[in-house]
């Protein structure tokens, strides 16, 4: 017996509840599916039907670490696609194993729901079943056993009248209040109606999570699916996340789930070249994907961005013309925008083999009709060699965002706290008011901008009454920053943001309505909105925009100490391993040993260097710290901080330098800091470290030659045991006799030639010997 | 020809029938939150309950000149969202039967896109008005 699957407890297990959830609801509603593909094998739209299901398992158990469900989903994914091709014919032995698998599908999630083992025995016969020829396969009667779960699932219509009869109740409570305090209160009266605020308010806060979430419920997994994806592949990629706490109707992450785990695979499966290509290309090995989310007017943009080769329109348009379903003068007719657009095309891989990764027939086509279904739209953005850009746009049928509340004459507006960079005074230091050439434009500090006035935008009475000087609310609108004129800045509130009606949006400056607690309703002010509205131009800044994204997701360069060595090479360490850079004497050092150590601060350190030190009288050295384990390094002179490239040109061998990187046109060789403490450091043996027993040193020789070596190498050494101590290794001289021994004898032996058969090392090979150590030990499975 | 149950209301300070499917409530307006620049139709925001709805000058939508006073509306709903239709006044609710405009008539400004026939009240007749042709901008979004 086998756990039913991997998975691990923890952050992932919402997930998995609702994979779990989703699979039972699917099969659930499959199982008439299933039935009626039965007697109709050739039935195109159930075929598709099993074939979305098992492809959706085998999806989700890719980032949810169940390895033996997408081994079964990933089987009969492959059956009934050879299916759908026409290259199998579905007889009565394929369904019967194709459902087999699908009712073990079944099973398998039971049992994780439920925590229990389950048996996998015969999923190889499953599996083998589907093969072409094999025997038509008995189909046991799936017996449901279904855990008490501890999660439901409700109907999306009861959770919006829960919220508004939710909001009602804030209302009501409202109103309750205000007729209250016109008359005396008592006291008490007072009491109850603060406990009754106090549960009202925690109630909402509840009431509406059960309805929102954040998007980072759909973030989290990736960067671990990233990995796992790019690793299948060998590729390498960096994943950077941004936005993960906008909050969005969980109705919406459902759906936006697939296709976004779709079009990530798709990134980097058919959008990031192989590392080698990238190299030709000019590219950093390392591909880039950018996933971010943001909202903008009454939409929640999600962006997948990857700096790989772009989609090849070309290409897409030849596949589509070879696979006869549109002819390619037809094609080429097509606007560039419509071509791209192609991609979403049924039936299309961009790239000709079929992977594991991004499967097949379901492709790009699966993941627009889910975004049409919630009428979303996609917006592609398309840089051939350069990458490939995909906007998701998701309308927002309903958002909580934290925002700030204005005022403009006499009405409050709601500004999105995410896109205040800040908010100053118009009177305030460093912040100039310009008029250039009948332009107002704000300078705060350094930063030049555009300013709008909120009142003439809105086109309320230019002689509106102003009470002291007005607020400057610094946006950004996409590409660019502006200053926002404001009569007051009043306060920072949590709303819940629903859409407005089109009479209303048609203004372009709105992003949603929302009822505060006042029971006024009160507009959100949509920042790029009012930024075009207001004839801002920022497509200068936007020129640039597409290479900055990419640019940004360069992943942080190394800091490192830039320095000329003894040997007078220009070499660098990276900043983190230096303790501090020192000016010494020369006479601090000695040559002791066989190495170099410095006297200093009342201690001995080891002194590591590559060169000569010339009779100099004063030298540099980098105090270079590993927790307990110092080691300084004889430098020339210490030159600057630099910031390393990400990727550095790995040495071929070991050794001082761990590789060449690229500053500022210049190849630097890379101190490997690591390696100069494996060399250096002098080993102080720990409490824990094997123990090696010496055994029939009779002369002494290897209490006096021997031991330090071992000691150096990280052994303890003992000429004989401590009651209740046990040897790691026994290192015996030659014609030692040892009595019943409990550990690996290593034997040394005088004569350089071994003997036939004779496994002993020769007294002076010290490589030898620690290496016949080592391994004795390590065969032991260490101490 | 079957009887629909039509709403007889003042708007304008014209007699019309709305199609009683198309009205969900009838209410009064409380105060009313501006949209600046958004179309002279539409004379804000209200709250009703906890639901905001646009509140729609039914006299502009006409695209005549005046500006109703009136507080009373008529709640509808169309695409998914609930507008307030500003009404002079209410009078009943009775069924008629819809019969066509006739020939000839020539209906002013906006009142011809939004005249769906007429009906007859004791020898009167009444123009049935579309509630969604008077929605500022639907059209125009979509």
């Amino acid at each position: 017996m086998v756990a039913a699957g991997n998975f691990h407890r923890g952050p992932m297990d919402d997930l998995l509840q609702d994979f779990i959830a989703e699979t039972r609801e699917t099969l659930e509603a499959l199982s008439g599916e299933i039935v009626a593909w039965e007697s109709q094998p050739d039935d195109r739209a159930r075929l598709d039907a099993i074939f979305r299901f098992v492809h959706t398992v085998k999806g989700s158990c890719g980032f949810l670490d169940l390895p033996r469900l997408e081994r079964l989903a990933h089987a009969a994914e492959d059956v009934l696609a050879q299916v759908r091709d026409g290259a199998r014919v579905p007889d009565r032995a394929l369904v019967n194993a194709v459902l087999a698998v699908v009712d073990r599908i079944g099973e398998i999630v039971e049992a994780i729901d439920a925590g229990a083992a389950l048996d996998d025995s015969g999923e190889e016969l499953l599996i083998a079943a589907l093969a072409e020829g094999s025997e038509e396969i008995v189909l046991p009667s799936p017996v449901a056993q279904r855990a008490p779960s501890r999660s439901v699932r409700l109907g999306v219509d009861l959770l919006d009248r829960m919220m508004s009869g939710m909001s009602e109740m804030v209302l009501a409570r409202n109103e309750l209040a205000r007729r209250l305090r016109v008359g005396e209160i008592d006291p008490a009266v007072e009491a109850a109606l603060e406990r009754l605020s106090l549960t009202v308010g925690e109630m909402r806060d509840t009431v509406t999570r059960t309805r929102m979430q954040k998007i980072d419920a759909l973030f989290s997994p990736l960067p671990r699916m990233v990995r796992d994806t790019a690793a299948g592949l060998g590729k390498s990629v960096v994943l950077q996340i941004e936005g993960s706490d906008v909050e969005l109707d969980r109705e919406m992450i459902e759906v936006m789930r697939d296709p976004l785990v779709h079009i990530i695979r798709n990134a980097i499966d058919h959008g990031i070249e192989a590392p080698a290509e990238r190299r030709a290309a000019g590219k950093r090995e390392v591909g880039r994907l950018c996933v971010s989310a943001r909202q903008s007017g009454n939409q929640i943009i999600i962006e997948i961005a990857d700096d790989g080769r772009g989609v090849n329109v070309d290409r897409l348009i030849q596949k589509l013309a070879a696979s006869g379903i549109r002819g390619e003068r037809d094609l080429h007719a097509l606007s560039d925008a419509a071509k791209l657009e192609l991609m979403f095309h049924p039936g299309l891989s961009s790239k000709d083999t079929v992977s594991e990764i991004s499967g097949r027939g379901v492709g790009m086509d699966v993941v627009k009709a889910s975004i049409d279904q919630i009428g979303g739209r996609v917006e592609l953005d398309n840089v051939p060699g350069k990458g490939l850009r995909i906007a998701i746009h998701v309308p927002l049928t309903l958002s909580i965002i934290s925002a700030i509340i204005v005022g403009a004459g006499k009405q409050r507006f709601a500004i999105p706290r995410q896109s205040i960079e800040e908010i100053v005074s118009e009177r305030g230091e460093a912040i100039r008011i310009d008029q250039l050439g009948g332009t107002p434009i704000a300078t705060v500090r350094d930063r030049r901008m555009p300013l709008l006035d909120l009142g003439h935008l809105l086109e309320l009475c230019p002689d509106r009454e102003q009470h002291g000087p007005r607020m400057l609310v610094i946006v950004g609108a996409g590409a660019g920053s502006y200053a926002l004129a404001v009569d007051a800045v009043h306060d920072n509130e949590e709303l819940v943001i629903k859409p407005a009606s089109p009479a209303v949006m048609a203004t372009g400056i709105y992003a949603g309505q929302t009822l505060p607690d006042s029971g006024l309703p009160m507009l959100l002010l949509d920042t790029a909105g009012m930024a075009r509205v207001g004839g801002l131009d920022f497509s200068r800044d936007l020129s640039a925009a597409f290479g900055d994204v990419i640019e940004e997701a360069a992943a942080p360069g190394l800091p490192a100490l830039l320095f000329d060595d003894l040997d007078g090479v220009r070499r660098a360490v990276p900043l983190a391993a230096v303790d501090r850079v020192e000016k010494v004497s020369a006479s601090q050092v000695q040559l002791a040993a066989g190495s170099h150590r410095l006297a200093i601060d009342g201690r001995i350190v080891p002194l590591a260097m590559q060169g000569q030190l010339d009779g100099r009288e004063r030298l540099s050295v980098l105090r270079l710290k590993d927790e307990d384990a110092e080691v300084a390094y004889a430098i020339d002179e210490a030159i600057e901080i630099v910031t390393l490239p990400a990727e550095i040109a790995p040495a071929r061998s070991p050794g001082a330098a761990m590789g060449v990187a690229l500053v500022e046109g210049e190849q630097i060789e890379v101190l490997d800091v690591l390696w100069v403490f494996d060399m250096h450091v002098d080993r102080v043996a720990a409490e824990d470290a094997p123990l090696c027993l010496l055994a029939g040193d009779k002369d002494g020789w290897l209490a006096t030659f021997v031991r330090p070596l071992l000691e150096t190498a990280g052994y303890r050494v003992a000429g004989s045991l401590a009651p209740g101590e046990t040897p790691a290794v026994i290192l015996a001289a030659d014609a030692a006799e040892l009595g019943p021994v409990a550990a690996p004898v290593v034997r040394l032996r005088r004569k350089r030639q071994a003997e036939p058969g004779d496994d002993s090392v020769y007294r002076y090979d010290r490589a030898g010997l620690l290496f016949a150590l080592e391994a004795r030990v390590g065969a032991r499975g260490g101490c | 020809m079957a009887e629909q149950l039509y709403l007889i209301a003042e708007v304008a300070g014209r007699t019309v029938a709305i199609d009683s499917d198309q009205v969900e409530s009838v209410v009064d307006i409380g105060e009313v939150t501006a949209v600046p620049r958004a179309a002279k139709a539409v004379r804000g925001l209200a709250a009703l309950r906890s639901r905001v709805v646009t509140v729609v000058d039914t006299e502009a939508a006409l695209g005549l000149n005046g500006c109703t006073l009136a507080r009373r509306a008529v709640i509808t709903a169309i695409d998914g969202h609930h507008y307030a239709m500003l009404v002079d006044t209410l009078e009943d609710v009775e069924p008629f039967e819809l019969r066509p405009l006739a020939g000839g008539i020539a209906l002013e400004g906006n009142w011809r896109n939004a005249a769906r026939g007429l009906v007859e009240r004791d020898g009167e007749p009444i123009l049935v008005v579309d509630l969604a042709a008077l929605v500022p901008a639907s059209a125009l979004l979509s």
